[in-house]
């Protein structure tokens, strides 16, 4: 009888819901805390982020630059970029995520490295204020990709502190991803071998590959950036002989694997929640899993495919090309598996549901156009044009963002013991999926017609289409209204949630919400596989679904309904 | 009336192929098509597209269909059935993507070894076009009494493009003609060796499909024979600062004749005003910028330019401009 993770989770209600909110503006060295760090603070980063963007759209509602200044229009969608990918998507989706979810899932009672930890989420917090100090001084406005010459002659101190900003951000990041990597290597309990680790983990652990390979190789190309802007060395600087695309090769030899590391961990998020509210198995556990891994190497070897018009010779298109075609293979394994997980389930349509079907359902749509222009003579005419800039938000939003939101929805009542609100969850979705698709799909035509990235005026043929996209980005701001009120709102007064509410498998489930100190006190045991959903076919209908993960102990639950410590147990609750 | 699912299955299989075709075919999302090249490229991407459509109908189909008929009903606390995989199945969905993408691979290589016929385009014969445009100083004399045609082996215009903030500005290789605008005759191959002054800056005609980025200190390349008459935009598509949006130009594809006229014209207006051209030479970087920030020299164009009034519209505006101060 293995109810042992039952029991003692009764027992540590009173301890785990006063985790007292000091604690979060401390030097915590506990995971949980510091997932939830990483979480609020690049939360913040997103508003702030998506006000630049707003702004941007704003500009761009009539064809000519009428809004903001012409200097003012680059720095602000320089910022935004930065803001949204160095300070929300990857803090948020392997800080926040990856260390609330990772010890949890593997059984372990904290990361292996628990001050390394710490040291990596507070390297964040006076570097972004460092970077929006440099609003005062004029803040880079090179693009996000800061390519030189350009971005060492213009706002010179705004790009210095972007440049030191990078490279601190940057050594967080590192420092993120070597934890990942031994804690998942080396902190499982002894009875979850690898081929029984949650997929958000197997997602973590290709993505902190990336982390530790590819991140080095951009802080190396900000320190020879910086050297030119600075103390005027000429590494990438024609005029004292240097070469700007090879900065444009280590710039993307961290960037194009910085996709991967936006988008792994949420292909970790979807592949768990999907089975837990379909009901089912996720569909070919090993595919997926395999998959995260061969997506993480070929991650490696496509960065040139951003610089097919950089002047790349022949023998180099080529390669990249295939390259980055190949990896809609793994990619398109993963979407399958999903479809297959939800075709028939019993879905359960909560919010973390619609967001991680929509997740889905968008990614196709940004996996599609990424082969489209992966293909480099469509490419040549694609490339700095609204075309790319449709496809990544179509990746980045449509895949990363409305992953965050899902798994914001599953994991709420873990990390705070409540319950979110689902009508408001439901009006989130809906908002966030029609403005999202209003702003970003027409961005297609606007490319393929002629309309290039980073302007801002632009041809008064495009107007419509552009008035378009600004009234969907509005709709979007809209949307994250409900979301911060429900958050707000449901942290202070929510419905309190059991240790269990969606009756999920993974370990994460078998602790009180949210859990303790140190997670369990006694060490748990892996008695059944993370999605063996559907075992059995009579889950007690007349229990409160609260107290269902017994199913998890005992692999069965008709030995649960007439458990008198279960029922003691739920009246206590 | 109960249809069998097979049935089902091939009557949904048919309609997504048919629309995937339909639309592959009649997108109409891409603009005129004015080069030989933009219809070899315009046929790859409505390949992809009906690919793309076939794929994104039947993903979104199948959730929206899980949306519906697979939704949890009220009362019923059991899992659906354990299907942990299906092997066969898997297999078939990689297999399937995989012949896809090699397809794909092989149709774009074939795309852009007809587009890129020669190896011209990139930059890894850089050494090969340098010595040519050496040699241009020599050919001058030769080719101001021939008809520009600075490449004897094949019947190519050669162009030398330059980038500057926030302009284009086009030497025709073996003359002295400089212009702010980009005149091309129909049916004759054009090659681009393109180059930047300042920043990098990247050279599209969403007309020709065809973009390839200047960059400051090397030479690019790039080859087009454009075969529909008209006015075409020039596009600045690489960030090259406050003004980016605004570097754009024109190429005017003509009928040979009336491009003779105009290369007539201006062979004329040049010679007389040698000694002014002389030093807007593809070399005389440092002269170029002077060029640009001194109205003055703008006057020398012989031609106002859609470019050069870019410019003069710009010296006259309130707002700064940014020097280029390489």
């Amino acid at each position: 009888m293995t109810t042992a993770p039952i029991t003692e989770s009764a027992h540590h209600d009173e301890v785990s819901h006063g985790t007292p909110w000091k604690e979060y503006f401390s030097f915590s060295t506990d995971h949980k805390v510091i997932g939830i760090q990483y979480l609020v603070t690049s939360f913040v980063f997103y508003l702030i982020g998506g006000v630049l963007a707003e702004l941007v759209r704003t500009e761009l509602a009539t064809p000519a630059s009428d809004f903001v200044s012409r200097e003012v229009y680059n720095e602000l969608f320089t910022m935004h970029a930065t803001i949204m990918i160095f300070l929300w998507i990857i803090p948020s989706l392997t800080g926040g995520f990856g260390n609330f979810l990772v010890p949890l899932m593997i059984g372990a009672k904290d990361m292996a490295f628990p001050k390394l930890n710490a040291i990596a989420f507070w390297i964040i917090p006076p570097t972004s204020v460092l970077l929006l100090l440099s609003f005062f001084v004029g803040p880079a406005s090179a693009g996000w990709t800061s390519y030189p010459p350009l971005s060492l002659i213009t706002n010179k101190a705004g790009e210095a502190i972007w440049i030191a900003s990078i490279i601190l951000l940057g050594t967080s990041s590192i420092m993120a991803g070597l934890n990942f990597l031994v804690t998942i290597l080396k902190m499982r309990i002894p009875s979850m071998p690898m081929n029984k680790m949650p997929l958000f983990c197997w997602s973590m652990l290709a993505t902190s590959a990336l982390q530790l390979v590819a991140t080095p190789v951009l802080t190396g190309a900000m320190v020879l950036l910086g050297f030119d802007l600075i103390i005027g060395t000429a590494f990438f600087n024609p005029t004292g002989g240097g070469d700007p695309i090879v900065y444009q090769h280590m710039f993307w030899f961290y960037s194009h694997p910085a996709v991967y590391i936006m988008i792994l961990p949420a292909f970790g998020m979807i592949s768990e929640i999907l089975p837990v509210h379909a009901r089912k198995p996720i569909f070919g556990y090993q595919a997926i899993a395999y998959s995260s891994i061969a997506i993480s190497f070929l991650g490696l070897i496509v960065w040139a495919h951003h610089m097919f018009t950089s002047g790349t010779p022949d023998w180099l298109r080529m390669f990249f090309m295939i390259a980055t075609m190949v990896i809609a293979v793994p990619t398109g394994i993963k979407v399958f598996s999903w479809v297959a997980t939800v075709w028939g389930g019993k879905l359960r349509l909560c919010s973390a549901m619609l967001f991680g079907m929509a997740f889905v359902s968008m990614f196709v749509v940004g996996g599609l156009s990424g082969v489209m222009v992966a293909a480099v003579p469509f490419d040549i005419h694609v490339h700095d044009t609204y075309f790319i800039v449709a496809h990544l938000h179509y990746v980045l939003f449509g895949g990363s963002v409305f992953g965050i939101y899902s798994g914001i929805y599953h994991w709420f009542p873990k990390m705070t013991g409540r319950m979110l609100n689902e009508p408001l969850g439901k009006l989130h979705w809906a908002l966030t999926f029609v403005g999202f698709n209003m702003t970003f799909l027409p961005m297609h035509i606007l490319g393929l017609q002629g309309m290039n990235r980073r302007v801002a005026e632009y041809d008064p043929q495009f107007a419509t289409i552009n008035m378009i996209c600004t009234i969907g980005s509005y709709i979007l701001a809209v949307s994250t209204v409900p979301f911060i009120i429900n958050a707000i709102w449901s942290w202070i007064g929510g419905d309190k949630a059991s240790d269990n509410p969606w009756q999920a498998l993974t370990l994460e489930w078998t602790t009180p919400s949210p859990p303790p100190h140190e997670n369990w006190e006694i060490e748990p045991v892996l008695v059944v596989g993370p999605y063996d959903y559907g075992k059995n076919h009579k889950m007690p209908v007349n229990m409160p679904p609260a107290k269902a993960e017994p199913v998890l102990a005992t692999g069965s639950t008709t030995q649960d309904e007439g458990n008198p410590d279960v029922a003691n147990e739920n009246s206590e609750e | 009336m109960n249809v069998p699912s097979s049935v089902a299955t091939l009557i949904v299989g048919i309609a997504i192929t048919l629309i995937s075709v339909w639309v592959g075919q009649n997108n109409g999302l891409l603009p005129t098509a004015a080069s030989v090249e933009a219809a070899q490229i315009d046929n790859l991407f409505n390949a992809m597209m009906a690919i793309a459509t076939g794929l994104f109908l039947l993903v979104q189909g199948a959730l929206l269909y899980s949306l519906f008929a697979f939704r949890k009903r009220k009362g019923d606390e059991t899992d659906a059935s354990p299907i942990h995989g299906n092997v066969p199945l898997e297999i078939v969905w990689t297999a399937i993507p995989s012949a896809i993408v090699l397809w794909l691979a092989i149709y774009s290589f074939d795309v852009y070894q007809s587009v890129n016929s020669g190896g011209f385009m990139g930059s890894d014969h850089m050494a090969h076009a340098q010595s040519k445009v050496v040699n241009v100083s020599n050919q001058t004399q030769l080719a101001d009494m021939g008809s520009g045609m600075a490449n004897p082996i094949d019947d190519s215009l050669v162009i030398n493009v330059k980038g500057l903030q926030y302009a284009w500005l086009f030497y025709y290789d073996g003359t002295d003609i400089v212009s702010g605008d980009l005149h091309v005759p129909a049916g004759r191959p054009v090659e681009l060796n393109i180059n930047a002054q300042d920043v990098i800056h990247a050279f599209w005609v969403p007309e020709f499909r065809l973009k390839q980025d200047a960059v400051p200190g090397a030479e690019t390349h790039l080859a087009f024979t454009p075969n529909k008459t008209g006015n075409y935009p020039i596009i600045c598509a690489e960030l090259c600062g406050a003004y980016h949006g605004a570097m754009k130009t024109r190429v005017i594809v003509e009928t040979p004749e009336e491009y003779e006229a105009w290369y007539s014209s201006r062979i004329v207006a040049t010679s007389d005003n040698a000694s002014d051209v002389a030093e807007a030479s593809p070399h005389a970087g440092h002269q170029m910028a002077s060029l640009t920030l001194n109205p003055d020299n703008l006057k020398d164009l012989q031609t106002p330019s859609v470019a050069s009034q870019e410019i003069q519209a710009l010296l006259s505006s309130a707002e700064p401009l940014t020097a280029p101060n390489l």
